[in-house]
């Protein structure tokens, strides 16, 4: 396995690292407790086990850089820097948060961090991320744009037209596939034919590797040399990242009968990318509980803040709808 | 000294609202199929017959062709027009909607309420519609009802070159995304004399374009000219109509119908697009529900009918709203008004 990042990431930013995929597994772990106890309301994605992907991506970008994600963004949106605080407020749909309560779970974005949102739509991301690329293009800025689809968003026809027009523009995206085996619960041994994706980005002249979505530094390595490139005028690229998630498709709604006996715990025994990244990093004990200690603390408040926090004034249901109108 | 006034046709005035707009803004940018015509082929580029041509050669770098992938490029307008740019794509023909159409009903039209105004999408999305070509059934509809239908987006269908110049400038400098419907037969058919200078017609103003005090018929697009035919007609009887292009549909200019409606006490909709859940039966509703006293007679809807547009020449020249229709319908409402007690 090709990690040149181990060797080349300071001990500070392998901290970062571990912090960044250490908190979003604390948000979904207690996203999943709080909804199971039916205070949490709406349609929840849990991003577990795929912690490196997000973190190993966005740790290849700089301020400026943009993400498009998906149905699945939490985990994206805390990588690229936003609040957690917001975040969960969001989650609860109360005032304060990232998008003052009217975007939920699916819709979670912060512009200011070049968070352009989650998105309901299975590659709904995509095209925007092809847009947000064509501004920095047009505007001569240095702007890298992240488009991040699921297993089951590849095979839409908007994903496939974004890479053919990626690759006629040469716009400085990078499209993140992440293989996590199902597509809600179809898997995709059936609807990839068990094919990987990046075979489908060779056939429109597109640079593309697939790497283990459970090692942080490979896919940190394979979004860098992506990013350079589009940093650099060569146009876009595709990573593809195959690793399981923890949860089912969706909180409160997947009994995920679909999955083998066991794969779940097999997955979390043998596939966990935290641990993986510890023992690759080696950090030790204290510098992890360190770590731990403070993300435990900073998600326990983020629960008891959007549990507190007043819902959306009334008023709020009808601005925002246009600029002007 | 009087200058020669200058007309132009419905699409060379479409033509120069693009180019002033980029002269004016350069964060304006152009793109969708053929909209320069012939990139990447050897021979002169250029073969753009619609509103984009020759904007290349002022703005080369400012306007695209893209390949046939409307889903990506109109979503590549709502996220470019979400990080810094007035993107205009070009959907051709508005049937093509339907190969894109989450970009427009979940991207564009709720991007900015999803994230809780911490967004703008300044966009526009040119659509040739309508019927009279002979496009058959995909190529030919009047879909502005659905799009009106949808919050977040606003929806144009300006009637002659005047309207069109001025209010394309104000789609490109409004900032939400703008659905801009361009009927395929006024882009040659109707010509007028349109100003040289920039200038914008606000979004939501209706006009009057004729003045008359015996029944309102608010007609949009193409069929306002229908409208003031079938108005000469009725005035040869003695039968004055006020006639009313709304020009804008989202947001739309309820008032100026309301107060044609309180001095006429009769309304005729004249609408090209199919009848059921319309902006024809939308304009009737809100007629009724509003100034249902001032009404002396049920409100009238001249529309197509509830099926596709067919080829057959015979068969499309029946299937749209005419001047002849528009004069039954108005004289429907005649006989049928309530005697006033007065």
């Amino acid at each position: 396995m090709a990690t040149e990042s181990a060797g080349s990431l300071g001990r500070e930013e392998l901290i970062e690292a571990y912090r960044v995929m250490r908190t979003i597994r604390a948000f979904e772990e207690r996203v999943h407790t709080e909804f199971a106890s039916g205070e949490l309301p709406g349609a929840v994605h849990l991003y577990a086990g795929q912690e490196a992907v997000a973190a190993g991506v966005c740790g290849a970008l700089v301020e400026g850089d943009y993400i498009a994600s998906t149905h699945r963004g939490h985990g994206h949106a805390i990588a690229k820097g936003c609040d957690i605080g917001a975040m969960m407020r969001e989650l609860y749909g109360k005032a304060g948060g990232s998008c003052n309560g009217k975007g939920g779970s699916m819709h979670i974005a912060d512009f200011e961090r070049g968070m352009l949102g989650a998105n309901g739509v299975a590659a709904g991301g995509a095209p925007l991320a092809c847009g947000s690329a064509l501004s920095a293009k047009v505007l001569g800025k240095s702007h890298v744009s992240v488009a991040f689809v699921g297993d089951g968003a590849a095979n839409q026809g908007s994903f496939s037209e974004s890479l053919n027009l990626a690759t006629v523009w040469q716009l400085p995206v990078v499209f993140v596939v992440e293989d996590n085996f199902y597509a809600q619960a179809t898997g995709t041994r059936y609807h990839l034919r068990g094919l990987d994706v990046a075979r489908r980005a060779e056939a429109f002249g597109m640079p593309a590797v697939t790497v283990d979505g459970t090692d942080y530094f490979a896919v940190r390595d394979a979004a860098a040399t992506a990013v350079e490139r589009a940093r650099s005028g060569g146009g876009p690229s595709l990573v593809e990242c195959k690793a399981g998630r923890f949860f089912g498709h969706m909180e409160g709604f997947d009994q995920q009968g679909y999955r083998g006996a066991g794969e779940v715990d097999r997955l979390r025994a043998e596939q966990d990318c935290l641990v993986k990244f510890v023992t690759a990093a080696g950090l030790s004990t204290s510098e992890t509980a360190d770590v731990d200690v403070t993300v435990d603390a900073a998600v326990e408040v983020a629960v008891a803040e959007a549990k507190a926090a007043p819902s959306p004034e009334l008023t709020e249901l009808l601005t925002d709808v246009y600029v002007s109108y | 000294m009087t200058q020669p006034q200058r007309v132009l046709s419905y699409l060379e005035a479409l033509n120069e609202a693009l180019a002033q707009e980029m002269a004016a803004d350069p964060s304006v940018v152009v793109f969708g199929e053929d909209n320069i015509g012939g990139t990447g082929c050897d021979g002169t580029l250029g073969h753009a017959w619609g509103p984009t041509r020759g904007l290349h050669n002022q703005f080369p770098d400012k306007v695209f062709d893209a390949p046939i992938t409307e889903a990506a490029f109109v979503g590549a307008a709502v996220g470019a027009a979400a990080t810094g740019l007035r993107p205009v794509a070009d959907l051709l023909f508005v049937d093509f909607a339907g190969v894109c159409f989450d970009q427009i009903l979940n991207q564009a039209a709720k991007l900015r309420y999803m994230v809780g105004g911490k967004a703008k999408v300044p966009m526009v999305l040119r659509a040739m519609w309508g019927t009279g070509m002979r496009r058959g059934a995909q190529h030919s509809q009047a879909l502005y009802s659905m799009f009106t239908h949808i919050p977040g987006l606003k929806v144009v269908a300006p009637s002659n070159p005047v309207d069109a110049k001025g209010l394309m400038a104000s789609a490109i400098q409004d900032d939400d995304p703008v659905i801009f419907f361009e009927h395929k037969l006024l882009y040659f058919g109707s010509r007028g004399v349109v100003p040289e200078e920039r200038y914008t017609i606000p979004l939501g103003e209706a006009k009057v374009v004729r003045e008359g005090g015996d029944v309102t018929i608010v007609a949009i697009g193409r069929m306002v000219n229908e409208a003031l035919a079938a108005a000469e007609q009725l005035a040869a009887d003695g039968v004055e109509a006020e006639v009313i292009d709304p020009r804008t549909l989202s947001p739309f200019d309820f008032d100026a119908v309301y107060t044609s409606v309180e001095k006429t006490s009769r309304l005729v909709v004249v609408d090209e697009s199919n009848p059921r859940c319309s902006i024809a039966t939308d304009i009737a509703g809100n007629v009724a529900e509003n100034r249902f006293s001032a009404l002396s007679s049920a409100v009238r809807t001249v529309t197509s009918p509830h099926a596709p547009v067919p080829f057959s020449p015979a068969l499309e020249d029946a299937f749209p709203p005419n001047a002849g229709k528009i004069v039954d319908a108005v004289r429907s409402t005649l006989a049928a008004s309530l005697s006033k007690a007065s």
